[in-house]
């Protein structure tokens, strides 16, 4: 036993960086919705950037710790806390056995990311440990997480030198949570043109660039329906199905957007409008139901150029992380 | 084959790019892209995660952060991949046909699962064993495989039985066989579709824990043989 969980969470699930190699079966790779900040969380915690990590949406799980662990929070700021006391997102801490986890407030964000130093222990499929909640397989028996699961930590380390019996400690230092991608604005995305840009007529095209959109209630891991206004198209020739991306924004037949999310379908057949650049996915993830949001065309060079200042930013923060913790506990 | 160019290549956001070879429906673009897609995957270009056929197209997705890597930094990481697929579509014969496999799926029509057989023989005024006969009459070639884990796109289905997707989509039991425009598929899990179903297979289209976790390939030649109630539920066990 390691980690139980005490309370059910709206949808807390085991996700991973993704399940690739896989989609000519029609197997989409699911994984964390914000990639950015699972990766920061698992820095923190000494991990692989990619391993796989609790996805929590408010209102959250609550967790009891019988092992002790070090643990790390990216992404939303639902105000979590360690036995009724307050503890910070972007910081490593230490948790001691017999403490409970819990998130009390939405203050920010959409989802958050919890890391455990080690990883988490759970069944991996197809190379990866992400829940697929639809083939039902891969993370927590292929579920979200409920009540009384108990979850594993693939090592348990002893850190009772560090604890001296406290509940729990954070360590010194943290991580700045800028994304590096080109614009701190949250609600602005930029796009590419999809293959069915130009079927736009020319209002909606301006309409698109100009309005803003909401978020609608219709939003999960799948993908977000945009509400407000249609917009419409000059050509209405079928188009046969084909693959769609994360980031995938296209029209339905109503006139409305969606775009596509991590658990999107692998192909699709409704025209594709626009794809969110990759270095501003993360950032679409933490949006929800109600948030307005704004969309700017870029181009290819800028889109490769903010993914590669992005990449490398995230190289820095790791090396920096696994720097202060071997330090820490080195010294 | 191809003397000129007879596809387009596009970029599909900023880490995965289309080859497109025409918005249609034809047995011989869809062997081309499967043709290209069995040698892709056995010498995958740089940089390239993974390769998704569908009807008349191949989309191709890369890491751009390692493809830049590998290219002078004024070069687009589309422009190089771009420019190594067409080397590679100029240098591949053509002439190869993927494995043909005949596969049999059974199919109970009774209508406690043909929840809209009903509503579209009233549309088509025809017969309802009429439509199920021409269902089952004819071969089918899969397309591909996409939407869910283990989906098949078959087709071409007869046009007196075509009928266009239902608006608001419905709760769909695993198994269920559906018809969209001049397509049929079967839904693998439960879940909202907006096919018209008209049948049940007992068979799982999709099975995580299998060898090959999708019943189905793209490429395969599916005919369809009706089977009793009884039948299926003792298939389903």
């Amino acid at each position: 036993m390691s980690l139980r969980i005490i309370k059910t969470g709206v949808l807390d699930s085991i996700q991973d960086a993704g399940r690739f190699g896989w989609q000519f079966q029609g197997v989409n790779p699911t994984g964390v919705m914000d990639r950015f900040s699972a990766s920061i969380a698992n820095m923190l915690a000494g991990n692989n950037p990619d391993a796989a990590t609790i996805e929590l949406h408010f209102p959250a799980s609550v967790f009891l710790f019988e092992r002790p662990a070090l643990i790390a929070l990216g992404g939303a700021d639902f105000a979590a806390s360690v036995n009724g006391e307050p503890v910070p997102s972007l910081h490593p801490i230490i948790v001691n056995k017999d403490s409970l986890l819990l998130f009390s407030a939405p203050l920010h964000g959409a989802r958050t990311y919890l890391a455990i130093k080690g990883g988490i222990d759970s069944d991996e499929w197809l190379g990866s440990q992400s829940t697929h909640l639809q083939a039902m397989i891969g993370g927590y028996h292929g579920r979200r997480l409920h009540k009384n699961d108990q979850l594993f930590f693939k090592i348990n380390i002893d850190y009772s030198s560090i604890l001296q019996n406290k509940e729990f400690v954070v360590l010194p230092w943290k991580v700045d949570q800028a994304r590096e991608n080109g614009s701190e604005n949250s609600n602005e995305l930029f796009v590419l043109p999809g293959r069915e840009w130009d079927w736009l007529d020319e209002k909606s095209k301006a309409d698109f660039l100009s309005a803003s959109f909401t978020i609608s209630q219709q939003s999960d891991r799948m993908g977000y329906r945009l509400n407000d206004i249609p917009l419409h198209v000059v050509n209405s020739e079928d188009l046969v199905s084909s693959a769609v991306s994360f980031g995938t924004v296209q029209l339905l037949p109503n006139g409305q957007l969606i775009i596509l999310m991590a658990d999107h379908q692998t192909t699709g057949g409704y025209p594709k409008i626009a794809h969110i650049i990759s270095a501003h996915q993360s950032k679409a993830a933490q949006l929800k139901a109600g948030d307005k949001i704004h969309f700017r065309m870029t181009d290819q060079q800028t889109a490769e150029r903010l993914l590669l200042k992005q990449q490398l930013h995230l190289l820095q923060l790791q090396n920096a992380c696994t720097f202060r913790l071997d330090e820490f506990f080195n010294k | 084959m191809p003397q000129q160019k007879i596809y387009e290549i596009f970029p599909l956001g900023d880490a995965a790019l289309t080859i497109d070879f025409g918005n249609s429906i034809s047995e011989k673009i869809n062997d081309t892209v499967l043709n290209l897609f069995y040698a892709m995957r056995q010498k995958p270009l740089p940089g390239m995660i993974e390769a998704i056929p569908a009807y008349s197209s191949l989309s191709i997705f890369y890491n751009p952060f390692i493809v830049k890597g590998k290219i002078p930094v004024n070069e687009t990481a589309f422009g190089f991949m771009k420019k190594e697929t067409e080397k590679f579509i100029a240098g591949f014969s053509w002439n190869e046909t993927p494995p043909i496999r005949i596969m049999k799926i059974p199919v109970c029509y009774d209508e406690e699962f043909a929840t809209d057989l009903e509503r579209m023989a009233g549309i088509k005024k025809m017969d309802k064993a009429e439509i199920i006969r021409l269902h089952y009459e004819n071969q089918y070639r899969v397309y591909m495989i996409g939407f869910l884990p283990g989906f098949p796109y078959m087709g071409i289905l007869d046009e007196k039985i075509s009928l266009p997707r239902k608006s608001q989509p419905q709760q769909v039991a695993p198994g269920s066989v559906g018809i969209a425009g001049r397509q049929t598929g079967i839904y693998p899990f439960n879940c909202p579709g907006g096919w018209n179903i008209i049948g049940r297979t007992p068979m799982k289209l999709f099975d995580p824990l299998r060898q090959e976790q999708s019943l189905l390939h793209a490429g395969d030649t599916v005919e369809f043989y009706p089977i009793e109630k009884n039948e299926f539920l003792n298939l389903i066990k």
